[in-house]
């Protein structure tokens, strides 16, 4: 049998029996009926008259309990209605998502005084209605339980609550006069707001000797210097990947993680999706250490060690023609760079470079190579600077030096953690204990919170009202969405008061607003809308300076050559820099790459686990060895006199002299046993904290550690990863792939490939008809359909996690991962292809998957009680309540996407205590935290909470379209496309992906996609005349080869040779 | 059919709005029903409530002009500085006026010609003409004796049936066998099991399925708030106060404010029927009103609200099960469904009573009856949405309709999700 081209999992790709076998049993676990051996079943532990005494008592019980006592329940209307709100009615407010200097433009649904779902907002010209998974998730963090509910002060016996805003600004405001003239510094994260902005600057005012410092996590200070040296500015560009038509990305996970991935990923797709009448497409070219989200979207993808960034960045320079020396690289790199120089001369002013590194050096060298590319005012933007980032690591570090001298009379903290996130957490803990008078205004008591002196919490950004400028003259509001939940205060409001100013921080928005935009009504137009924006300004460009270079490129020469082994630092989609670790969506949303959720663990390459291990993941034997279990293999990882012990995952696409770990997890508390009351129940014991392994290069702070050693431990670790959970059991491919060049000259080729393979039953034209025995059924008004553009789709996640937020996804919990009981309704299948030994050939295909409501759906024929079954508007209609959880459907279903409620996971049961047990399966934190009262506040009203023993998937938001035809008919008019009806995963999409609506309008979106792509349409398994309701269209590489379909022709030849 | 007057308003009178495109379309004679409409939350014809009695306004403003202008547009009488209406203003503590601006000449002095010829009722209106509708006649009975008639002749026969096979057995000589007596038959004792197992199963089957189900749940609740006297005698449409009804998946019960719209200026019953409850216990209704005041914090006499607002802890009558989405927008407003076809004769309740048991059966055959409200052939009328069901539409005769079943009405996840 021949190996598989596409592979989830290293045992698919060697199809070996363990996943053979694996893939069998859907339901992995074996029941576990006890007491029943050899014997047989009357001398059993239970025998059957047992059994039927539980069974007698079980059913009396129910009845009993279901039906005595009706209780009696109470309606209470309000007192006064607020005139806006209707109960039942969702309304909806523009605001911003504000989070470690991240902006992004929003909407909140708000369902009787409730948020409950974060959309994002189409008049952003910046995000374009996309969100990210970690806004998705933000909502969630509203009420997250760790949250402080009151100001405190810290004492020795922990915080003690300080009873009114008055008390705690009399407190503060002695301490603050106390300082005899002992400057006051405030360290926050970027602050991209004007009115705040204005605030720090007339509290400042009031003491002198005082500064702001801005402290970002995720550090962009290295650019920031850079621009500052080559284009006389400290700031940063706006990029318009849009207009490039080539891309060239170094170590930069612009689609992920780098500076305002929302935004570029809708610009990156602008020039990934394919008119098929005038085939075009961008080229990306990657070069990286290990296998980034951007990466793997990439056409051509080239790894190298972290310290050879600066390296492969001069070299590319050269390449170019600029004035300096090519470093030597290895022989594939060194080819790569050249094809993408070539590339990018060839495109000259329609070509882009972007490099992630927060080395100065390297980013001037950058510079230089967008300046010999014509990208300065062009794909880069000097019109609106991005004004995300401004912090700046070296200033960071002599507030340290300052503090640790005494020199700091008082430290005010505002959003930043650094005693988690900084490279040098205990040097900055030391030196806070020298400061006398220390004020966090952190929303929880995290690591550095808890060291103050005082904390008097913010609101979360759903609960205030403010403003943004993520992008100069691009301003974005913020309104609160529900009153307060706790006894927080805005730290503007607290620096109001302080400096002495009678001005409420909301009036201050107000009045600066009013007088901004001339009216109060204009005022509100833009509340209204949420976003104030220029009409699009013409690219401009800056006056280029190249004096930095030659020093740039000599101090690059210098920088230390790594060791044997390397260590990369990441971020991930769901984690970040530690900004949302009590969020549960995000801790269980699978990493796009390594599918892999609930900890950080050590991405190694085959080669480095072959060399280390002996784990050949190529041999059947030894890949189960290492896939089948989740247990994996403890690593300890030693850079210096730090080290790390986590289990490694083996990723192809990792550069063979590179580990890579990521960022964001291990959050805790001085005191431990804290953790979960300071920083959340459901953070406790997730992963490690990596950030003391970057380091502080006497400027920047960068990512990496050069040389580390990983050593086995012998011990091992169970990862919660569900990409081996779900499998077609050895069908046909699900994607399809072409080459540019090959859809060019043969753009019919997809068709006329289906077509052969329906050829049997009536070719493509007569399939739905003739393939079947079943006369096909009428379709009288509406039929929904969804298309998914593997072209645009870029695998952040986005939608997995507003499925989450919309549908009431339960979080089941690590425990419950590992047993294969996660639940999500939307998962992004990853592809790979290529050898795995060879990192440079790796290739990445994301698949949204997702119920395909299929017309002829497998599952419904075989529900004993109709528990599933088809709608005449296409949708296949799962009906919990009728469900008794016999799993026919989700056994019989070939895309594996029937999640079944094992427990009682959100609270849904109406038997008490049904969450209450031990043992096995016993429900984790994380999904106790997601039970209680507070946090069940997000659930949407509109969908039911299903409880323990049925069956569930995605119900394409039947719940929207219910609404979207209600909105229609409240209107009297026919259904507006794209306007009524949104299913969530396509409203959170910042690429627009996914398409969905009414096949049956010939006017909708979906039909006219269908249609103008047509060349490209496919569906998952067609050939099992399931007729899916979810179309995919193809991906189309920029590439000369794709991986998966070069083995398909190399095995054709040996065959066509035998 | 009183209840066909409520629906015919019921569309028409929710909104402020609606009220004022209402007083359009009325003929200006109609001076009652434009008071009411217009007039009535803040004055009374005789008394003296928000603002001041109405009776003999128009003989204490002589300057019919100036009155007219007042009540279209009272702020610019108030600013050209009016001596008599800035006294009154202050007198009533400045509390604003609204504006008329839709009120014709003629409609003005037919709600003052109203006004001036109010008499005090000496005895209330006579109550609505609901008349309830015969009951229909219950044949059961007799078919119930005819079957025991029929029962015993067959008795009768059976046994004349066996006399008759014995004598002829006697006749031929074949010898009878002894007699068993029926109480150890086995064909009547299986018969009679069979028969109690069926009736006993029909019960508990019937009892399992009412398991839950609450029909005729009538709970006393802590306001005696009467439907007859709201909806029935006084003809308040629907929506007046159940708004959510034609906006939400909720009805809901009206905030307070809503009650004290009317109950600010109604402060005691004076209905010619007394009123009781289920169980024979007058109800004093001006007493129930106080209650009302006590609970938004009014004072009657001061007319001010004095005390804080707290709300009414109602006990809810119709519930549906968690798994169950019900919109009243969608029957109330898209699919015109009256709202006594669910709640019953509501405008004939002083308690409120659950009509229908709220079964799944009873939605589905209300679902597979109802016709689907298409557009005309014009394109007007009906429901536009329905319009993309083009070929239901192409295939539809005059005369013939399509139910709701037919689009899919009864499909799983229309209610189930």
């Amino acid at each position: 049998m021949s190996d598989k081209k596409y592979w989830q999992s290293f045992g698919e790709r060697n199809n070996s029996e363990a996943f053979k076998q694996s893939s069998e049993n859907e339901f992995k676990e074996e029941l576990s009926v006890d007491g029943i051996d050899d014997k047989g079943l009357l001398d059993a532990k239970h025998p059957r008259r047992d059994f039927l005494k539980y069974i007698g008592f079980s059913t009396a019980a129910a009845a009993l309990a279901a039906s005595c006592e009706v209780p009696v329940r109470k309606v209470v209307p309000y007192v006064n209605k607020p005139e806006d709100i209707t109960p039942g009615v969702a309304n909806y407010y523009a605001t911003t998502y504000v989070t470690g200097g991240d902006v992004v433009s929003i909407v909140a649904k708000v369902r009787d005084g409730r948020p409950i779902k974060i959309e994002g907002n189409d008049l952003s010209s910046i995000t374009r209605g996309g969100t990210s998974a970690k806004v998705q998730a933000s909502v969630l963090d509203l009420y997250d339980t760790a949250r402080l509910r009151y100001p405190v002060q810290m004492t020795g016996n922990g915080p003690k609550e300080v009873s009114t805003f008055d008390a705690f600004d009399k407190m503060a405001g002695d301490e603050l006069a106390a300082l005899a003239g002992a400057p006051v510094v405030l360290l926050t994260t970027s602050i991209t707001s004007p009115t705040t902005k204005e605030i720090i600057a007339s509290f400042l005012a009031k003491f002198p000797g005082s500064k702001h410092v801005q402290y970002d996590a995720d550090s962009h200070s290295g650019m920031l210097l850079a621009n500052e040296a080559t284009y006389g500015k400290r700031a940063i560009p706006s990029y318009k990947f849009n207009d490039a038509k080539v891309i060239v990305g170094l170590d930069a996970d612009f689609l992920g993680t780098w500076l305002s991935p929302v935004e570029f990923a809708y610009q990156y797709a602008q020039g990934r999706k394919i008119d098929e009448k005038n085939p075009e497409i961008s080229k990306h070219y990657h070069f990286e250490s290990i296998l980034s989200l951007t990466g793997s979207n990439a056409d051509e993808r080239f790894v190298h060690r972290p310290s050879e960034a600066g390296a492969v960045a001069l070299a590319l320079l050269a390449e170019l023609g600029g004035s300096v020396t090519a470093p030597t690289l290895d022989g594939k790199l060194r080819s790569g760079i050249k094809k993408a120089a070539q590339d990018l001369l060839a495109n000259k002013g329609k070509a882009l470079v972007i490099s992630g590194s927060n080395n100065a050096n390297i980013q001037i060298v950058v510079n230089a190579i967008n300046e010999a590319i014509g990208a300065n005012g062009t794909t880069i933007d000097w019109s609106a600077p991005n004004q995300t980032r401004q912090g700046i690591d070296s200033d960071f570090a002599s507030l340290i030096e300052d503090m640790s001298a005494g020199k700091v009379g008082a430290l005010l903290i505002y959003d930043a953690n650094p005693g988690y996130n900084y490279c040098d957490a205990d040097k900055f803990k030391t030196a806070l204990k020298k400061v006398k008078t220390t004020i966090s205004f952190n929303e929880r008591l995290d690591e550095t919170s808890e060291l103050c002196k005082y904390v008097i919490p913010s609101p979360h950004y759903l609960e205030r009202w403010g403003d943004t400028e993520p992008k100069a003259g691009y301003f974005s509001l913020l309104q609160p969405t529900i009153m307060p939940l706790f006894k927080t205060r805005p730290f503007e409001d607290s620096l109001l008061k302080w400096s002495g100013s009678p001005t409420a921080h909301e009036d201050y928005v107000r009045q600066y607003w009013i007088k901004k935009a001339g009216s109060p009504e204009a005022y509100e137009k833009i509340l209204q809308d949420g976003v104030s924006e220029p009409a699009a300004p013409a690219p401009a460009s800056a006056t280029y300076n190249n004096a930095k270079l030659a020093d740039a490129a000599s101090a690059i020469g210098s920088i230390k050559k790594g060791g044997a082994l390397e260590l990369v630092l990441y971020k991930t989609v769901a984690a970040g820099v530690g900004n949302h670790s009590n969020n549960p969506w995000l801790l269980e949303l699978p990493d796009p790459i390594t599918r892999a959720d609930w900890d950080n663990y050590v991405m190694v390459s085959p080669k480095f686990a072959k060399d280390t291990w002996g784990i050949d993941i190529k041999s059947q034997a030894q890949a189960d060895k290492y896939e089948v279990n989740p247990e994996k293999e403890v690593v300890k990882v030693k850079s210096g006199n730090k080290e790390v012990s986590l289990p490694i995952l083996i990723i192809p696409g990792t550069h063979d002299a590179v580990i890579g770990i990521a960022l964001g997890y291990g959050r805790q508390s001085a005191d431990e046993k804290n953790t979960a009351a300071y920083i959340g129940r459901a953070a406790v014991g997730v992963g490690k904290n990596l950030f003391p392994f970057a380091f502080f290069n006497g400027t920047t702070i960068e990512l990496y550690a050069p040389d580390v050693t990983a050593e086995k431990t012998g011990e091992t670790f169970k990862v919660a990863q569900i990409q081996t959970h779900d499998s077609y059991e050895g069908r046909t491919e699900v994607v399809k792939e072409m080459t540019i060049a090959d859809f060019k000259k043969s753009p019919e080729e997809i068709l006329e490939e289906r077509d052969k393979e329906l050829k049997p039953y009536g070719g493509l034209q007569n399939y739905s008809a003739e393939g079947s025995l079943y006369a096909p059924y009428d379709k009288p008004g509406i039929k929904w359909g969804m298309s998914i553009d593997m072209n645009s789709c870029i695998g952040c996640a986005a939608c997995i996690v507003a499925c989450h937020a919309e549908n009431n996804v339960p979080v089941v919990g690590k425990g419950e991962v590992l047993r294969y009981k996660d639940m999500h309704w939307l998962r992004i299948d990853r592809y790979f292809s290529g050898d795995p030994y060879d990192a440079h050939s790796i290739q990445t295909v994301f698949q949204p998957m997702l119920c395909q409501h299929c017309d002829n759906a497998p599952c419904e024929n075989v529900c004993p009680v109709s528990a599933t079954n088809h709608s005449s508007e296409g949708l296949n209609q799962m009906i919990y309540n009728r469900c008794i959880g016999t799993k026919y459907c989700a056994n019989n279903c070939p895309y594996k996407v029937r999640r079944f409620n094992w427990a009682d996971y959100l609270g849904g049961s109406s038997y008490p205590n049904d969450q209450v047990f031990s043992g096995v399966g016993k429900l984790g934190d994380a999904v106790l935290m997601m039970n209680d009262d507070l946090t069940r506040m997000v659930l949407n009203p509109d969908v039911v909470v299903r409880s323990r023993g049925v069956m569930e998937k995605c119900s394409f938001c039947v719940q929207r379209l219910q609404d979207g035809k209600l909105k229609a008919k409240k209107e009297n008019r026919p259904l507006k496309d794209m306007v009524d009806v949104q299913t969530a995963c396509q409203q959170a999409c910042p690429t627009k992906a996914i398409v969905f609506g009414n096949v049956g309008d010939g006017e909708s979106l979906i039909a006219k996609t269908r249609e103008e792509h047509h060349q490209r349409v496919f569906y998952a398994l067609e050939e099992l005349h399931v007729l899916p309701n979810v179309n995919y269209l193809a991906k189309i590489r920029n590439t000369e080869i794709i991986a998966g379909l070069a083995e398909d022709k190399k095995e054709e030849k040996a065959d066509n040779h035998s | 059919m009183h209840y066909k007057l409520i629906a015919k308003r019921t569309f028409f009178s929710f909104f402020f709005f609606a009220f004022i495109a209402l007083s359009n379309r009325l003929s200006a004679q109609d001076g009652k029903q434009l008071f009411q409409t217009n007039c009535a939350s803040c004055h009374n014809p005789i008394k003296v409530v928000i603002g001041p009695a109405l009776k003999g306004a128009s003989e204490r403003v002589p300057d019919k002009k100036l009155l007219h202008e007042w009540i279209h547009n009272n702020t610019a009488v108030l600013s050209s500085g009016n001596k008599y209406f800035n006294d009154l203003y202050s007198q009533y503590n400045k509390t604003p006026m609204n504006t008329f601006p839709n009120l014709s000449d003629a409609d003005i002095d037919a709600i003052l010609k109203y006004a001036d010829s109010f008499q005090p009722p000496t005895s209330a209106p006579t109550a609505g003409g609901a008349t309830a509708t015969a009951p229909e006649s219950d044949n059961s009975l007799l078919y119930g004796i005819l079957t025991i008639i029929l029962a015993v002749i067959m008795l009768t026969l059976l046994q004349v049936n066996s006399n008759l096979k014995k004598l002829s057995d006697d006749k031929e000589g074949i010898p009878a066998a002894e007699p068993i007596p029926f109480y150890r038959n086995k064909a009547y004792i299986t018969f009679v099991i069979l028969i109690l197992f069926v009736i006993g199963g029909y019960f508990l089957v019937q009892a399992a399925i009412g398991l839950q189900r609450t029909k005729d749940y009538q709970p006393e609740q802590p306001i005696f708030y009467s439907h007859k006297v709201h909806a029935g005698i006084n003809q308040i449409s629907c929506l007046y106060c159940h708004g959510g009804a034609w906006e939400s998946k909720q009805a809901s019960v009206p905030s307070l404010n809503i009650c004290m719209n009317c109950h600010m200026q109604i402060s005691e019953y004076t209905g010619k029927d007394k009123l009781y409850r289920e169980d024979g216990a007058e109800v004093d209704g001006t007493q129930e009103i106080q209650k009302l005041y006590s609970y938004t914090g009014w004072d009657p006499q001061s007319l001010k609200y004095t005390k804080p607002g707290k709300p009414v802890e109602w006990i809810k009558i119709h519930n549906l099960p968690d798994h169950v989405f019900f919109s009243h927008a969608q029957h109330v407003r898209a699919g015109k469904v009256q709202c006594q076809t669910c709640h019953g004769p509501i405008q004939q309740m002083n308690e409120v009573k659950q009509f229908a048991d709220l079964s799944m059966g009873w939605c589905i055959n209300c679902h597979r009856t109802t016709k689907v409200n298409f557009p005309d052939s014009t394109g007007n009328n009906g429901n536009k949405f329905y319009s993309i069901y083009e070929k239901f539409h192409k295939e539809l005769k005059p005369g013939d309709s399509i139910t709701v079943e037919k689009i899919g009405g009864t499909e799983c996840q229309k209610c189930h999700y």
